[in-house]
């Protein structure tokens, strides 16, 4: 009896030393939260995003202020008193008839988001239905070789979002495809890069809306006799040649401003040519490349909502735009709510890409 | 014939008006398995020298050979250690070396090229390191790196351009010693350019001044005849090397003095005097 107790007792002590063992482990990897830093790198944040609220708010406030006062005005020269009252009732009653269209409050915005993530919910389970309805239908189409019967109702806010992230990528992978060999290419010849200097002077200021029109104009013949979605390739193909250029100016400086150090390792080790680029030239311009790359998706995210909005392709874009001009009494909040959505999700898409950077990168200290 | 000839090399770079001549009639002749050292000031043109012998530059006049044959590119007999490391960032310790090796030795399989990698990467004392980046190392760590990347490519002569200059004292001392080392273990042709006589009579059995640029020439040589190993606390002791340390230092010293003197121009002050002088 004793003995096992002192037997329990060791292990006892064993455990409690591998429990200090992995506490030490533990809080080593955790970082120390100091006052100061936590006040610094939550309190002030915190802090600053009411305080933006309130201003917001604020802001809405005098605004609805401003129009309510002229609404009421105008009842009054044009209708006589009893209009002008009849109007401040109903302005006071919260009547959606005769609500001042002016910027929306924070609290509208966030009731507009709930109401656009409920929409979805019953999108969903509207096409969730649809497509149990026509499962069977469907299978016998394909059986028959006929084309199945797809939704085609209305896209809900988080499918826009989807349209918009897919456009954004086919995009940014087009640009990656076009401007990292090419910029290569013109990084390690000094000849093609005075040929080629003209041309990425003149065509990288451009505005996203001429490269659409030009991108119209070709993809347009291109696809008169294919029944593809020439609205989304006429898109991302607009992005793509936006977003490209500032990808294609940091490869060709990267490539051609490789330390003179390197390139006398690569001739003292006499690496091929393939071998040079792939193993000296690449890695050591890879941080320049990846500047270039943050830079190119942040760009095709901006332009993809003005280009979407022209080029009337399903996404973000066109979400803000039909909202515009739909003038329902949401309508302004739902603007609001996707310039938030666009602002995250581009926040989001740049720290991934810096999050790869580092991953890749030798140059671990690569910041915002 | 020696192994390494140079006759008359000249080096300018520029052309035109712009041209300046960094190097002016270099001839030197190396024997297989000696050491030379060639001492010289900082800028008077060491760098463009190693850079001509190993086929990274090519001389505007005069000719070098190597083993009898014309330098016109770099090889894999000439192993370089340069002075800023010159390892690369993203690698590791062993794959800096590996690949060094993998070039030296393309048609040799895996497992020799790992076990050489190691086996290099242990005669400099780094196996801990092996897969750190070079960031992580101090200055003398990475200067080991890159002697075992040099070395492990089996070269028949070793160009050291100051591979020692940016490393602390001691350090220094640790890492001549290790290349006297491996130097002498299988006597291969060695060239050290260094800033430090004393480094160069420690390690060399030939020190070569060269006079400072522009037009850099070599100037007489100076035989060391001290037995090897040689042992640095008993060389201070040692009359031979007082004597050609002091001799190499008054030479070197003579061409400073020579420089500064000719560099001097002569300006005619203007006699000027106080207004309201009072004496």
């Amino acid at each position: 009896m004793k003995q096992s107790v002192t037997v329990s007792k060791t292990q006892e002590l064993k455990l409690a030393a591998t429990a200090k063992v992995l506490l030490s482990k533990f809080t080593i990897k955790t970082p120390k939260f100091e006052l100061k830093t936590l006040v610094r790198k939550i309190i002030v944040p915190l802090v600053s995003i009411l305080l933006f609220i309130g201003l917001w708010h604020m802001g809405a406030q005098s605004l609805y202020n401003i129009e309510a006062d002229y609404k009421i005005q105008k009842a009054l020269t044009d209708q006589g008193q009893e209009a002008s009252d009849a109007m401040k009732a109903c302005i006071a009653s919260g009547d959606i008839s005769c609500q001042p269209n002016t910027l929306p409050s924070p609290a509208q915005v966030w009731e507009s988001f709930k109401t656009l993530i409920a929409d979805h919910k019953v999108i969903r389970a509207d096409k969730l239905a649809f497509k149990e309805k026509t499962a069977a239908l469907n299978a016998n189409r394909i059986a028959e070789g006929k084309d199945p019967i797809t939704y085609t109702g209305r896209p809900s806010f988080v499918d826009q979002i989807v349209t918009s992230l897919k456009t954004v990528f086919a995009g940014f992978i087009l640009a990656f495809l076009i401007a990292v060999p090419i910029g290569i290419v013109i990084g390690l010849s000094k000849t093609l890069r005075n040929a080629f200097n003209w041309l990425i002077q003149v065509f990288k200021p451009v505005s996203p809306v001429v490269w659409l029109l030009l991108v119209f104009m070709i993809v347009k013949t291109m696809t008169k006799d294919s029944n593809s979605d020439s609205a989304f390739i006429i898109s991302f193909i607009s992005v793509g040649l936006c977003a490209m250029w500032a990808t294609l100016v940091n490869t060709a400086m990267g490539v051609s401003s490789v330390d003179k150090d390197y390139i006398n390792v690569a001739k003292v080790l006499k690496l091929g040519p393939f071998q040079k680029v792939f193993k000296v030239i690449l890695p050591s311009s890879l941080p320049l490349i990846f500047t270039g790359l943050r830079i190119t998706l942040s760009v095709a995210w901006m332009v993809l909502i003005a280009i979407e909005l022209l080029a009337q392709s399903p996404g973000l874009g066109s979400f803000v735009w039909e909202e515009f001009q739909n003038g329902a009494n949401d309508s302004n909040s739902k603007i609001i709510v996707a310039m938030f959505i666009i602002g995250i999700i581009g926040f989001l898409l740049d720290r991934i890409m810096l999050m790869i950077q580092n991953m890749i990168s030798f140059n671990k200290n690569a910041t915002a | 014939m020696g192994y390494l000839e140079l006759k008359e090399v000249y080096k300018t770079y520029g052309e035109g008006k712009n041209a300046t001549e960094v190097l002016h009639n270099i001839n030197l002749t190396i024997q297989e398995g000696e050491f030379v050292a060639i001492v010289g000031f900082t800028g008077s043109g060491k760098t463009t020298l190693v850079n001509l012998i190993n086929g990274l530059l090519k001389p505007t006049s005069g000719e070098i050979r190597f083993k009898g044959k014309a330098v016109v590119d770099t090889s894999h007999e000439r192993g370089v250690i340069f002075q800023n490391y010159s390892l690369l960032p993203w690698l590791s310790v062993g794959q800096n070396i590996a690949m060094a090796v993998k070039e030296a030795f393309p048609d040799e399989k895996r497992e020799f090229i790992k076990n050489r990698v190691s086996q290099y990467v242990e005669m400099v004392n780094l196996l801990p390191a092996i897969n750190k980046r070079p960031k992580e190392l101090s200055g003398g760590m990475r200067q080991r790196v890159a002697v075992a990347r040099a070395l492990a490519m089996n070269p028949e002569m070793i160009l050291m351009d100051e591979p020692l200059s940016a490393l602390d004292a001691l350090t220094r001392g640790n890492l001549q010693d290790e290349i006297l080392k491996i130097w002498s273990k299988d006597k291969r042709t060695a060239l050290l350019i260094t800033n430090d006589v004393d480094e160069g009579i420690y390690m060399a059995d030939r020190i070569i001044p060269l006079k400072p640029g522009p037009k850099a020439t070599l100037g007489p040589e100076f035989k060391i005849d001290i037995e090897r190993p040689r042992d640095k606390t008993e060389l201070n002791d040692n009359p031979h090397y007082k004597k050609t340390r002091n001799a190499i230092i008054e030479y070197l010293m003579g061409i400073g003095e020579e420089r500064k003197t000719t560099a001097t121009a002569f300006y005619e002050l203007p006699e000027l005097a106080p207004k309201n002088f009072v004496a």
